[in-house]
């Protein structure tokens, strides 16, 4: 099979994939007891019964449940995810305007993750079993196991408040603004801890890999500086194995900033999907948990285009 | 000296003296014991794990918390005692400074007293970090033993089959797997209410899918050998081929999986409590205990900094799951499935 047809073949498995992710959205949503209605009426005890059903039939709440995701994906194909009960506003509105929001502190998370994990993975790949590899290495495994948030509240604790001076919580500004770029450190550097140690860990081991294959045995030979087979050959090749763990990645990021953006109050998707479930904003809810659901199947199948790619040796099946 | 006998083709050899062979020194260091090629292969394997010093230290270290959970306070099934002792000082749920009798305030630095302090309504957080080990610690374990059994039945029929029911079976996983763990359990979590079989149920529905995907893999290359095929030529039925046959030799990278999903399933419960989302507010759940202590980073009235509300909670989940992960580690190097291991351990 050609890459083509494995591009092919690949892009025609993601609607049916999407419309099981959009059926399990709308089922978790939906097979739940209590509704967005009754938690309204409880809340406001003048609503009488009459009220109540009125309510129910402008939402569509009341049709048979097949009809009401017949009802929801027509929406949902045009654009339109329903309105936030409490704000009266469009759910897909609210979704857009969060996300450069998300998507700035997700890059970020990927640029410190990157910066910091591959010089540190080429360093110890280098330095095998010497102590800069094991002091690595360590700080990889705790990478890995430290909790975002804890992380994230430790920074706090640590900078901001002792040290002076580090401003924590944003001010309501465009992202445009250079002193936006100021409050992203923190956040991103918390949300790209867990993948920096990822990729350092999976970098040092495919380099140690690598530097033992016999093209860099006869690049040796051949008299080159160690500096340029490192930088020019092996590099090259390990990197491969980072892509295969991109879109692993991007996923702990995305769940990663659920939670960090809670921490920090940056105002971005993840913030305002945790509100809409503590508020049970169940259109909100859907549209986040499927505009996420498609986003990773995309960054699959980018992460698997990439890596058919770059190494030719891989048979496309 | 060779005798001559009638007997064609028979040679009598005499001379052999058997006692001389079995007394003499021997040749080599070889005895019975050291021989290592009648060693199993879990034997070797488990050999390379207890030589990990790494991995050690960390069993010792998730041995040592389950201890401290599990004797933190007495344990009682139907009003019978099964475990008598309590080596937290205090119920974790006590406000203590509602008792006359202890002397102690809200927001308290630490002190022989209460070795991590007093949290916002004066509760000691020594104990409740004991005591928090129970829910963090028996969820992980739990959740991933029903989501492995789960998800390897189910990708050890899907790979056997192949063919249409694969090609179905499959997709279920991927719709699984497009969700980041965490977004989908907080989904279910908040829609079916919290509590702590909730918590299990939220994280096995949405983690068996990894394992089915894993052993799927494995199965496909495990039913082309010649084993299955005698097995099937004897006239075995597909139940007893994939039990006794296949799924028991794709179980190596399901057990370095398994080790390292712990951790994050752990890591997820306290993110979820962290959310307000996981056990009822104010118990003693790690995460639960960090979203109480929030607002505590932020100085108090007096300007004093109550850094040991959130260091402690944190640094109980942080250490649980790092030495979880170097159980992991150690694992999956004696396992020597680095190329299934370096996947798994990406993201949380």
């Amino acid at each position: 099979m050609g890459l083509q047809r494995f591009i092919l073949k690949r892009l025609l498995l993601i609607p049916p994939i999407l419309f099981g992710v959009s059926i399990v959205t709308f089922a978790l949503v939906h097979l739940t007891p209590g509704d967005p209605v009754s938690q309204m009426v409880a809340m406001n005890p003048n609503v009488d019964a009459a009220q109540e059903a009125e309510l129910r039939a402008r939402y569509g709440l009341d049709d048979p449940l097949v009809v009401q995701y017949v009802d929801w994906m027509a929406g949902v194909l045009q654009g339109d995810f329903g309105e936030v009960y409490g704000s009266s506003q469009d759910a897909a509105g609210v979704l857009v305007a969060r996300l450069p929001e998300t998507i700035a502190l997700g890059l970020f998370g990927w640029v410190f993750a990157l910066v910091i994990a591959i010089p540190t993975g080429i360093y110890a790949a280098v330095k095998k079993d010497q102590l800069g590899d094991t002091v690595s290495r360590f700080l990889a495994l705790s990478g890995i196991s430290i909790p975002n948030f804890w992380l994230g509240l430790m920074l706090i604790l640590l900078f901001p408040l002792t040290l002076g001076g580090w401003p924590v919580l944003p001010p309501r500004e465009s992202l445009a603004s250079p002193a936006m770029l100021w409050y992203l450190v923190l956040p991103g550097i918390t949300v790209g801890t867990a993948s920096a140690a990822a990729i350092m860990r999976v970098m040092r081991t495919s380099m140690a890999e690598e530097l033992n294959k016999e093209y860099v045995t006869a690049a040796r030979a051949k008299g080159l500086p160690e500096r340029t087979i490192i930088l020019k050959h092996v590099l090259r090749n390990s990197l491969i194995s980072v892509v295969t763990l991109a879109a692993t990645l991007t996923a702990g990021i995305v769940a990663g900033s659920v939670v960090v953006e809670v921490v920090f109050s940056w105002p971005g998707l993840g913030r305002e999907f945790v509100d809409a479930i503590h508020g049970r904003e169940i259109n909100l809810i859907m549209a986040i948990t499927l505009f996420i659901g498609l986003f990773i199947v995309i960054m699959n199948l980018v992460a698997d285009v990439l890596y058919a790619m770059l190494d030719p040796r891989i048979r496309y099946d | 000296m060779t005798e001559r006998t009638t007997e064609r083709g028979r040679i009598q050899v005499t001379g052999f003296d058997p006692e001389r062979v079995t007394e003499r020194d021997p040749l080599s260091g070889w005895t019975e014991e050291t021989g290592t090629e009648t060693k199993s292969r879990w034997k070797r394997v488990f050999g390379r794990f207890v030589r990990n010093r790494t991995a050690m230290i960390g069993l010792v270290v998730v041995l040592f918390m389950s201890l401290l959970a599990i004797l933190a306070r007495p344990v009682e099934f139907f009003g019978f005692a099964v475990q008598p002792l309590s080596l937290a000082p205090y119920p974790p749920g006590d406000m203590l400074y509602a008792d006359p009798t202890v002397d102690v305030s809200r927001n308290e630095a630490p002190s022989w007293a209460h070795p991590f302090g007093t949290d916002g309504s004066g509760r000691d957080i020594f104990s409740r970090v004991l005591y928090g080990g129970r829910y963090s610690i028996s969820i992980g374990f739990v959740v991933v033993a029903l989501a492995a059994s789960f998800g390897m039945v189910y990708g050890s029929v899907s790979g056997y089959y192949g063919g249409w029911v694969d090609e179905i079976m499959m997709r279920v996983v991927d719709v699984v797997l497009a969700f980041p763990m965490l977004v989908l359990a907080l989904v279910i979590v908040a829609m079916f209410g919290g509590g702590y079989w909730q918590l299990v149920a939220a994280f096995a529905v949405v983690g068996w899918a990894s394992y089915a995907r894993l052993i799927r893999g494995e199965v496909l290359t495990i039913k082309e050998n010649e084993y299955v095929l005698a097995a099937k030529a004897l006239g075995a039925r597909d139940r007893s081929v994939i039990l006794k046959h296949v799924t028991p030799n794709a179980v190596a990278p399901v057990i370095v999986l398994a080790t390292l999903n712990i951790g994050t399933v752990v890591i997820g419960v306290a993110a979820l409590g962290f959310l307000g989302l996981g056990m009822p507010p104010g118990s003693a759940e790690w995460g639960s205990m960090l979203e109480g202590g929030r607002d505590a980073i932020i100085p108090g009235p007096g300007g004093e900094i109550r850094w040991w509300i959130t260091v402690f909670p944190g640094a109980a989940i942080f250490l649980f799951v790092m030495s979880m992960n170097m159980i992991g580690d150690g694992v999956n190097d004696a396992l020597d499935a680095q190329e299934t291991g370096a996947e798994m351990r990406g993201g949380q």
